[in-house]
Order: C-alpha cells, then structure tokens, then sequence
C-alpha cells in the first residue's frame, strides 16, 4: 500500500508537470464536445437542386416553390436541358436534377398522371439516399394536395387511405444533439483513456526508466495499479466534465439513473485502461503504441453504433462489435441519458464489460513481464 | 545478512574473501542463438572489492550487468550475487544491489530531490537514513536539487544516477559504463567516489571501454566478443606482458609508421598519443631498440626517439587481441 502511495504521487507529479498532456486531457474533449455535435448531424440540409423545367406551367413552378420552401434544398438554377444540368452533377455542384416534362400540367389534369425524373448525384451516399426520399416525399405531398383540389370532398373521403403519424418516444423532437451528444461523449472518454495509459507506460519502456524500477523491490502489480489508478481518476474527470458541458450547453441531462451511469463507467475504465496496458506490454516505443491504438479506435468508433446503428450491419460485423467495448458504452449512455434506464436495465452491459476488464487486465499483468 | 553468514561458514573460512558476485559457464545469446553477447563467461567479485569489466562496445559487458541485476536471463550457467542465485532469488537481490544502467534512467521530468526521494520510498527507507553514503556527491547536486533530471548536464545526471543507485545501501552496486558521455573532471571524480564507496565497504562492479580508468580497479576482466581475455589485477596483467614495449618518435610521424609497416619483417606498432608503440616481437634481433634506431635512421627520419616503456592496460589488451 506504501509503495502505491509513491507511486501515485510520482505518477500525478509527472501529469501534473506536463503541461501539454494536461491541456489535452482536460481542455481537448471539452472543446470537442462543444464543437462536434454540431457539425456531426444528421439531418441533411442544403441539397443543392437543379431543376429542368419543360413545361413552365403555374403547376410546375407551385411544385418547385413546394421543394425550394422545404429549407431542405437550394436551388443551383433552371436548366434548359438534361445535359446541361449533369454538367452540373459531374462538377460538383449539384446532388439532385429534376426534370418536369413538357405537358406537365396538360397530362396531370387531363390523364391524372404524371412521371418525374430526378437524377441523384450518389458520391455522397447519405446525401444522395435522404436527398432522394425528401424529394419523393414532397413531391407525393404535392400529388395528394392536387388530387383534394380536384376531388369533390364527399367522393374522396370514400377512397381508403392509411395515413401515418409516427411519436418519437425519448426524443420526440428527433432531436440529433440527444443521441450525438452522448456518443461523442463515450467516444472521447475512450481516447482519452485508452492512449493515454497505453502510451504512459510505453514511455517507462522508451526513456528506459523501467530498467530502473524493476531492479527495485517494487512488485508487478504496485507498478500497474500505480499506472492505472491515476488515469482511472482522469477519465472520471474526464466524464464529468463531459456531462457537465452536455447539460450546460445542450440541456442533456441523464433521465435515468446518474449511479448507474457512474457505475459503468468505473467498470468501463478499467476495461480501457487494461486494454492500453495490453497494447503498452506488446510494444517497445511510443511511436508503436500510438499506431496500435490508432487502429483499435478507428474499429471501435467506427463499429461502435454511434455513426451507424449496429443492428443494420452484416452478421460478421456484429460478432465483431460484440466484442467492441465502446458499442456497450455508447449504447448505455444513450438507455441512461434518453431512455431514463437504471441498473436493472444495464446489467447486460455491465456483465459484458466486466469480462472485458478481467480479461484485458489479466491478459496484460500475464504479459507484462520483468525479467525476460 | 543470514546469506552472508552461510556463504563464509560453509565453503570458506572467516579468514578467506567472501565471494559477491559469482559467475559460471553463463552464456546469453540474441535473436535465437544468432549472435552471442556472453560466451561461457565465469568470474567472482570478492567483497569489497573494486572490479572492473573492461571491454569495447559490443563486448557483452551490459549484457553481464543486465543478468547480475536480475533483469536478464542466462541461456546456460549460474550466477549469485550476495549468496543469492540469480533467477530463484531475484527478489532478494534487488533488495540488495544497486544498479545504474548504461543508460540514463531516471525520470526526466522529477526533479534531482524528487527522484532520489522516490528511489528511497520505494526501497523502504528515507533519504536522511542513508545520507552519509551520498554525502559526498550530494553535496555537488545540491545547486540543483530544485532542476529537472532530463536537465542536468551529463555528469551531474550520473552522479544523480549514482546517488539513487545507492539511497537504499546496497551491499554490491553494478555501474555499467558510468563514466560514458563524462567529461574528464567529472571522471575523475566519479572514480575518486567509487574508491571512497569501496572503503564503505561496498563492493562495486564497474564497467569501462576507457582503458586508463581501470587501473583504479583492485581487479579488472578484460573482456572481447562476450569472451573473458583475462582476469587480474592490472598490474598483473601488465605484468604478464610477453616481450619489451618501445616508445617511438621521429619528426616526422606518419612516415615512421608507414616505414614500421613496410618493413620485412614488419614490426607491429601503433599510435598513442604522440608516439608509436612497438612491440619487441616484430623485431628481427634481440636488441629491438638498436634495430628500431637502425631501420629509422636507414629512411633517413631525424629526431628518432626509441625508448623501453612500462605497458598500459590498453597495450595488453591490444597484444591480446592480436595474439
């Protein structure tokens, strides 16, 4: 327990003393916090728009002041023709070409129908798929406001319809902040702890100082305890800040249980921490540590549910996030922050990240050897 | 202390040297057997002595500090340091030694007073306790007790190494090339310290490719290619030395090396300082001054110089790498 205490003080000494990495554990996710969410969103806007119009009917233009005054689209400019307005698309300059044909108006009242042609720039995948559906939509509204202008009101009503009206449960407004929020949350909680341990203790390695210590009687587990004690405690701080500027600056505020919350957390760290001690034992330099980890975010963040929902993604690819212990905390986040979830809720989650803590933690005291 | 007790009643009497350190058949090789840092190697340290590992880079000398100190594994052989063996009793003996590396390895980013304090917490012990064996290089850190360690120039750093290396009194300390990197000044007194810990009673193993340092030692292993070369005091192995050494000068100093090499048979010789030395073997009489003086004359250099000398350390281990 002595030798703990001087450990931990040595390690706050040498945090405490540098100033850059303190910077960065404590200002980094604060500013990241406040800025990504709101450039990460989901909701597309400003689709740009060309519009190819044949007919220059009262009902063609009611129909692009209809698409224009959505706010989702902006209008690029009229085209004379198809091919100019794909020299648009090849350029760069437009998602999507609507071409009204000649005889637009003269065929929708006469004959009661109609086809459009839209052509969807698809480099831009989300843009090209929610620019599309938009489209269609206000386009299938147009057609039903057309079709109750025509109709007499008594004939109409006769004609079946299902109407949708969807409730959003936990985030009635759909409100994208609400889920980013906490995702980025997780998401910084994990960069800060996994590569600060990992390359703390690649550090020892690197300048050599664990050549000194382990001719000391000081034993395997007082050197790993006093490494991840300290970024144990960082990374609650860490997390409490996070929480402190979701609340401040976007009024998150967890509708669940804030122990529960806590209590994985504390689990969820020192699965992380063990996982930077995992990476630190297997590499010999900072430079190494720093890629190996690298790569491990990328697979974690990118496979974690918070950009793209877990469920939606091949069989493979879920065995793998399974096995991603920032998908749990993501996940777990977002039940105790929208959904108002406790500990019965999590226990799931808490199961699988304590594994993750055993495992990684003994998997590293196993490898982390002093004499070779 | 019980080990030390058992290590001088049981093989040797009161009145013998105990043994420190001892070493037999070790032999380490890396990357699977391909190159070999320690061949075989088997040496004893007494207590209290001064001992010194004499070898070029790349001799295996850290190889052997690196195994003594418990933070390496020998392929083959055994080896104790203070009665304990190295791999069964490592525990012990990290109680007991001090060992500063060759290499800086202390934290940077704590000051000299934190870093010391930290090496006598984690041995258990305080500063104050253990303040006369680091007296007299404190004093010399004291300036700069408030100054980062990564700051220190590089004497200062090893003596700080050295301070820490000894905050928990050990009974055998391993200095592996302390004196590397150092200036002259700062060389000196690092061996004038390392005379004052032995009268401490502390017996030191050193290592040193600096040959004139290890005429300090009371006993130095020569050491070449992970190969023990020889074991003695230096004026033993200086002693041992076959044939006559010359010193020779001549105005001018490249042509009497050419002439020395060009000659049937050549002699061997080779520069230090401002002469050449020359072995008596090459030479063809038994009176290899005048045939020096002869062959040097003959090239029409002026201003010879041929006179016998006492061998340095450095010329034996030269004669012994060239026999």
């Amino acid at each position: 327990m002595r030798t703990i205490r001087f450990l931990l003080q040595k390690e706050f000494r040498q945090i405490f003393r540098n100033r850059a990495i303190l910077m960065l554990i404590l200002v980094m996710p604060v500013m990241q916090l406040i800025i990504l969410p709101f450039a990460a969103d989901y909701e597309i806007k400003n689709i740009n728009l060309s519009v190819v119009d044949h007919d220059h009917s009262p009902y063609s233009r009611l129909l692009i002041s209809e698409i224009t005054a959505s706010g989702y689209f902006k209008l690029q400019g009229y085209h004379t023709s198809v091919k100019a307005a794909y020299g648009l698309i090849e350029e760069g300059r437009a998602d999507l070409v609507l071409e009204i044909p000649r005889g637009f108006e003269r065929n929708l009242i006469r004959e009661g129908e109609q086809t459009l042609f839209i052509a969807i720039n698809a480099i831009n995948g989300t843009k090209a798929g929610l620019g599309g559906a938009y489209l269609t939509e206000i386009i299938g509204n147009y057609s039903r406001d057309i079709r109750v202008a025509q109709v007499e009101p008594m004939r109409f009503s006769t004609l079946p319809t299902v109407e949708v009206i969807p409730s959003n449960r936990f985030n009635p407004m759909l409100n994208y902040q609400y889920f980013m929020v906490p995702g980025i949350l997780a998401i910084l909680l994990t960069m800060v702890g996994g590569f600060l341990s990992a390359l703390n203790i690649v550090k020892e390695k690197e300048v050599g100082t664990i050549e000194q210590i382990n001719v000391t009687p000081i034993r395997k587990h007082h050197f790993i305890l006093g490494k991840l004690i300290p970024f144990w405690i960082l990374g609650n701080v860490v997390f409490t800040l996070g929480l402190l500027v979701s609340w401040l600056i976007y009024g998150i505020f967890p509708q669940g249980s804030i122990a529960a919350m806590y209590g994985f957390v504390w689990v969820y760290l020192l699965a992380l921490l063990g996982f930077g001690l995992l990476v630190s034992t297997y590499t010999d330099t900072q430079q190494q540590a720093m890629f190996i980890m690298f790569f491990f975010m990328m697979v974690f963040i990118l496979m974690g549910g918070l950009f793209t929902p877990i469920d939606s993604m091949p069989g493979w690819a879920q065995v793998i996030s399974a096995f991603n212990p920032v998908s749990y905390l993501v996940e777990v986040m977002r039940m105790v922050i929208l959904k108002g979830s406790g500990w019965k809720a999590i226990l799931p989650h808490l199961g699988a990240i304590s594994g993750f803590a055993v495992i990684l933690n003994g998997w590293a005291v196993w490898n982390y050897r002093k004499t070779n | 202390m019980d080990c030390l007790k058992s290590a001088c009643t049981g093989k040797f009497g009161f009145e013998t040297a105990i043994e420190m350190v001892t070493l037999s058949n070790i032999t380490k090789t890396y990357n699977k057997g391909v190159v070999k840092a320690v061949t075989d190697v088997s040496f004893t340290v007494e207590a209290g002595e001064l001992f010194g590992l004499i070898g070029p880079d790349g001799a295996g000398k850290s190889s052997i500090f690196r195994i003594l100190a418990t933070l390496l594994r020998a392929d083959s052989g055994q080896a104790t340091v203070a009665g304990y063996d190295v791999v069964s009793g490592y525990r012990h003996i990290r109680n007991q030694v001090g060992y500063m590396p060759g290499r800086f390895s202390l934290y940077q980013d704590l000051t000299v007073e934190e870093n010391i304090r930290f090496f006598a917490t984690v041995f258990n012990t305080t500063v104050a306790k253990n303040y006369h064996l680091i007296e007299d290089i404190y004093v010399q850190l004291e300036p700069f007790k408030k100054r980062r360690a990564g700051k220190l120039s590089g004497g200062m750093k090893q003596k700080l190494a050295l301070c820490c290396a000894l905050i928990h009194k050990p009974t055998v300390l391993f200095l592996d090339e302390p004196t590397t990197g150092v200036d002259p000044v700062s060389r000196k007194e690092l061996w004038e310290i390392l005379r004052q810990l032995k009268k401490q009673g502390i017996t030191v193993v050193v290592s040193t490719p600096y040959m004139d340092e290890a005429a300090i030692c009371d006993r130095i292993a020569l050491i070449q290619h992970g190969k023990i070369l020889s074991i003695d005091s230096p004026e033993g192995i200086i002693s041992t030395y076959p044939g006559v050494l010359y010193a020779v000068k001549a105005a001018d100093m490249p042509r009497v090396n050419q002439v020395l090499a060009t000659h049937e048979p050549p002699f061997t010789g080779y520069i230090f300082g401002e002469y050449i030395h020359v072995d008596s073997q090459g030479a063809a009489s038994r009176d290899a001054a005048t045939d020096l003086r002869n062959v040097l004359t003959k090239a029409g250099l002026r201003d010879i110089e041929v006179k016998p000398i006492t061998p340095t350390i450095e010329d034996c281990f030269i004669k012994m790498l060239t026999t």
